[in-house]
Parts: structure tokens; sequence; C-alpha cells
């Protein structure tokens, strides 16, 4: 029953850092139809932000510089983010597949100017003290980085989904994916509305970097580590569903926990993959259809 | 049989002029001269592939020509884009029926509208909505089911949809693009009648094939064929129009023999 339990909490742990990965690639995969593999680059970001910020800072301040961490990543995701719109990607709108190797090629550089500046070796971000240690219930232990990670992936869903649904910003995005030609008769700036949906999601990107960063060293290959795994939940969960994605995020991550404890990781990794082909052979428009491209 | 003399031109809310657009090498408009009065309620007709449609496209920035010029009030619109264009005045309703199916009738209309007033809409405490925009739902006689998802809606209800949420920008002019294309008959009247109160206070171009409801509704008709204007005139001018009947049927005067008037019985 204990094993039982901590596999689930393990399984939960994974499935946060997956869905605010995949959160931002809701906005870019799912409502724009990007395949941006520079996704996991601006999640590199986002950690080296924290890592530089800690370096800024002090060792003092460490829970200060992690908290200033999470709006300076955002930032830093979703400028990378914006100036890959304009520069590369508007020209590529309705072309998935020339997205995805130009952003591919643009990860790489990406990567290499991380090795450039930060060294190639893995570094070291120093965790908050007061995330140190964990809550302890029923003999099993979850640790308090985890249980963080599990709060703010909750509190940017919850931000997301009042977003789209509540701000007039998030109703033009619902309004220019839903209808292009129509949102642009009805007076909305398609364009800026564009720039907007990509350089959210970009940004819950560098977000879901600082997140990282409690889980262990970071490297300049941070995010293609991640970044399969995070396209999976987006697929499985339904193009542009945050809630597919919530459901996808947790299914995976618990698969993955339960196969692993049985086996090992890459066999787990193999046995997830199957599960998913077989999975999308039966459903191919993923776990909720979509009658548009709406997030709900 | 085009041409726009000086005078006409001082007056024009619309001046269309020497406009071309080539789609893959194929002209869909050809040297177009057009121009519409302020308060007019003009009939656009023309036979499938004529151009009208791309001709709208090409005013509302959607298609952008190779040549020529529009302009608007005085003022050139070529190469403004597409909401630039919306927020100088120009609306426009599209070929299919085209509303945001998974918002509210009401947010639609709202939407719309919330390019004029973003502050107010955003400070707008929620469950108030904006006078214009009921205004609106109640002249294309949508009032009753505001709340419900717009695909929820009849054919007939989501072209008055659309129509609507060109109104609530108060545009100066509106193009229809086909507004009773597969109304039924009351629908059809109803939709005339409210293009009829448009027009008291803004300029219509319409494109339409139901030539009862060009003869019933229309002011002046334009006709046109391959991407460029044929003729010109009031309904009953065109009708007697040997041209018009040959562009529709197809085949050269001389051979027309007994063919029936297709102005006259087409599109019932």
């Amino acid at each position: 029953m204990e094993i039982f339990v901590s596999q689930v909490l393990a399984g939960l742990g994974v499935a946060s850092v997956l869905l605010l990965i995949a959160l931002g690639l809701t906005f870019t995969f799912g409502q724009m139809n990007v395949i941006n593999m520079a996704h996991g680059e601006f999640i590199m970001a986002g950690a080296y932000t924290t890592y530089v910020l800690q370096g800024l800072l002090g060792a003092s301040l460490v829970g200060l510089s992690f908290l200033i961490s999470l709006p300076v990543a955002f930032m830093v995701g979703g400028v990378l983010g914006l100036i890959l719109e304009r520069t590369l990607i508007r020209h590529l709108y309705g072309r998935p597949l020339d997205t995805l190797l130009v952003t591919w090629g643009v990860g790489l550089m990406l990567q290499q100017l991380a090795r450039d500046v930060f060294g190639a070796a893995n570094v070291q971000v120093k965790t908050p003290a007061w995330l140190d240690g964990g809550l302890t219930v029923a003999g099993v232990t979850m640790p308090w980085n985890r249980l963080f990670i599990i709060l703010l992936v909750t509190a940017a869903v919850v931000a997301i989904w009042a977003f789209v649904n509540k701000l007039p910003n998030g109703r033009q995005m619902r309004a220019v994916m839903q209808n292009r030609p129509l949102a642009s008769a009805s007076g909305i700036a398609t364009g800026r509305v564009d720039r907007r949906t990509f350089m959210i999601g970009s940004g819950l990107g560098g977000v879901a970097g600082v997140a990282i960063t409690l889980l262990g060293s970071i490297g300049p290959t941070l995010g293609t580590s991640y970044i399969i795994d995070a396209f999976l939940v987006v697929v499985v969960g339904g193009l542009g569903q945050v809630r597919g994605a919530v459901l996808a995020a947790v299914a995976l991550g618990l698969l993955n926990a339960f196969v692993e404890y049985a086996s090992e990781a890459s066999i787990a990794k193999a046995l997830l993959l199957v599960a998913i082909v077989a999975f999308l052979q039966f459903r191919p428009q993923g776990l909720f259809v979509r009658r548009t491209r709406a997030v709900a | 049989m085009t041409a726009i003399s000086d005078g006409e031109a001082a007056d024009a809310l619309l001046q269309v002029q020497g406009l071309q657009v080539v789609f893959d090498g194929f002209r869909a408009i050809d040297g177009l001269d057009f121009s519409v009065d302020r308060g007019e309620a003009r009939f656009l007709i023309g036979p499938n592939g004529a151009g009208k449609t791309t001709l709208v496209d090409a005013i509302t920035g959607l298609t952008r020509p190779e040549i020529g010029s529009v302009r608007f009030g005085g003022e050139e619109v070529l190469g403004k884009r597409e909401h630039e264009i919306v927020r100088l005045g120009i609306g426009r309703t599209f070929q299919t029926p085209s509303v945001f199916e998974e918002l509210s009738v009401l947010n639609n209309v709202d939407l719309a509208a919330s390019y004029r007033r973003p502050l107010r809409s955003l400070l707008r405490g929620p469950g108030k909505i904006d006078d214009r925009v009921v205004e609106v739902l109640e002249t294309v006689g949508l009032s009753s089911v505001m709340e419900q998802a717009a695909r929820t809606l009849s054919h007939g209800q989501k072209q008055w949809l659309e129509i609507g949420m060109v109104l609530v920008q108060e545009p100066q002019l509106l193009l229809l693009d086909e507004p009773v294309a597969g109304m039924t008959k009351e629908e059809r009247t109803a939709t005339g009648e409210l293009i009829q109160r448009i027009t008291e206070t803004r300029t219509v171009v319409v494109i339409e094939h139901d030539m009862d409801f060009v003869r019933r509704f229309a002011s002046r008709v334009t006709v046109m064929h391959e991407g460029s204007v044929l003729t010109e005139g009031t309904v009953a001018e065109i009708q007697d129009n040997p041209l018009v009947e040959e562009v529709y049927l197809g085949r050269p005067r001389d051979a027309r023999g007994a063919a029936p008037a297709a102005v006259g019985q087409g599109g019932q």
C-alpha cells in the first residue's frame, strides 16, 4: 500500500512537470498548429534564468531569487518566442512540418549558445530552503518541491482558463483560432493575436524551466528530454484542449511511474509509446474531440 | 459603358479603378472600374466565376490585387490590413455563413463591437451588455436567442447574426455576399427589409443570384462578367439588356432564338 501511494505521488510529480510544458504547447501547437521543437530550449532558457538570477542575488537570497525567476523566466521565454514568431514562424503558418524542421534548427542553435555561455557541463541550481524536506502523510513522504510544482501547475491551469474564458484578449484568441477571416472582418488585428498567443505559450515554457531546476541539475540539452513527452501529452489530450492535457498528463505520469517500478526506465518508455500508439489507433483525435480549436 | 465621369466620382463613397487580381495566371478581376455612391443599395450580379466575391475580398484586404486602386471616402485602402479597413468603415459578410460557432450569439456581436470600445468592454461589469449590442440584436431579430451558442442557430439566423456583427461596427459601407442564399421565402423578405432599413443610414453592396430578390430590393444593379463590369443600370435596364442575357446563357445572341429570358426567370 505504501509503495502504491508513493508511486502515485511520483507519477503525479512527473505529470505536473509534463503538464506545465504541455500547457505552453497547447497554445503554440494546439491553437496555432506550430510544431515548435525549440520549445524545449525555451524551457532550458527558463532554467538558466533561475541559475543566473541566483548568481546575481547571491546564496543568501535563494528563496527570493527563485520566486523572482518565475515572472522573469516567463518574459525570457515569451520574448524568445516572440522573436521566433516574428522572424521565422509567421512565414510558415499552415505548414506544420516546415515549422518542425525550422524550429529544430533554432533549438540546436540555442543549445549551442547555452553551451558557449554557460559551459557544456550541467550546473546545479540551489533549491530554496523552504522547499527542503517533505510532507509526510500515513508513512509516505511527498517532497515539498514536488508539491510546489503541483501547486504551480494548478495555478497555471486556473490562470490560463481565466485568460481564455474571461478576458477580452482570450476571447479574441479563440475567435482568431476558430475563424481567421471572420476575426479580421470583425476588426481584430489577427497578427497581434498570433504574436500574443505564441508569446504566452513560449513564456509558459520558461516557467516550466524554473520548476525543473527543483528536480536536479540543468544543462543545455535539458529541454530535449521533456519535449517529446510533452507533445505526446498534447496529442493524447486532444489538440488545444487544456482539460485533455490535464487528464493525459496525469494518465501518462501514473502509467510511467508504475511501469517503471515494475521494470525499468527504458522499458517503461517503450511500453508507454506502445500504449500511446495503440490509443491513437482507436482515438486519433485524442481524449477530447475538438469541435473547434477552442481552449476549454 | 462603365466609364466614371468626374462629376460622379466626387460623390462616390467607394471608387474602384483599374483593379486587377491574378490567381496563378488567371485574371479573376481584370481591369475593373466600379463606383458606389453614398446611400445606395447596389446589387452586384453575374454568372459564377465573374469575380464578385473576389472584388469584395480585394476591397476588404483579404486578397491582394496586382494593380489598381480602391478609394473609400477619398482614401486609398489597397495595401491596408483587413482589420484596418474594417476600422475605416467597411464591413463585410461571407458567402458561407461565418460566425464564431462556439461563442454565444451575444458574444459574437459583442466581440465584433469590442475593437471600438476595448476599455468599455473590459470595465463593464459581468452580465452588463452594451446598449449598441442590444440594439443590433433587436434589429436582426436575435434578441430571444442571444444566450445560445451560435452553432445552434438555423442557417438563416446565422446569416442575420453575421449581418448584425457587421452592423455593430457601424460601418459606412456594408458588403453583403449572398445574404439570402438558402433562406426561406419569409426569411428573404425579412432580410430585404432589413437591408432597406440599413440603407437609410448606410451604403450597402449586395452580391445576389436571386433575381426575384434583386427586382424587389435593388435600386441600381451592376452586372459582372469575366472579371470586369459588363453593364450597370436600373433593374429594368438590366433585364432589357441582351448582353446580360447572353452572359447568363453563355451562347451568342444570334443563336439565342426562343431561349427564355435568363434574368427574368433566374434564381427562383
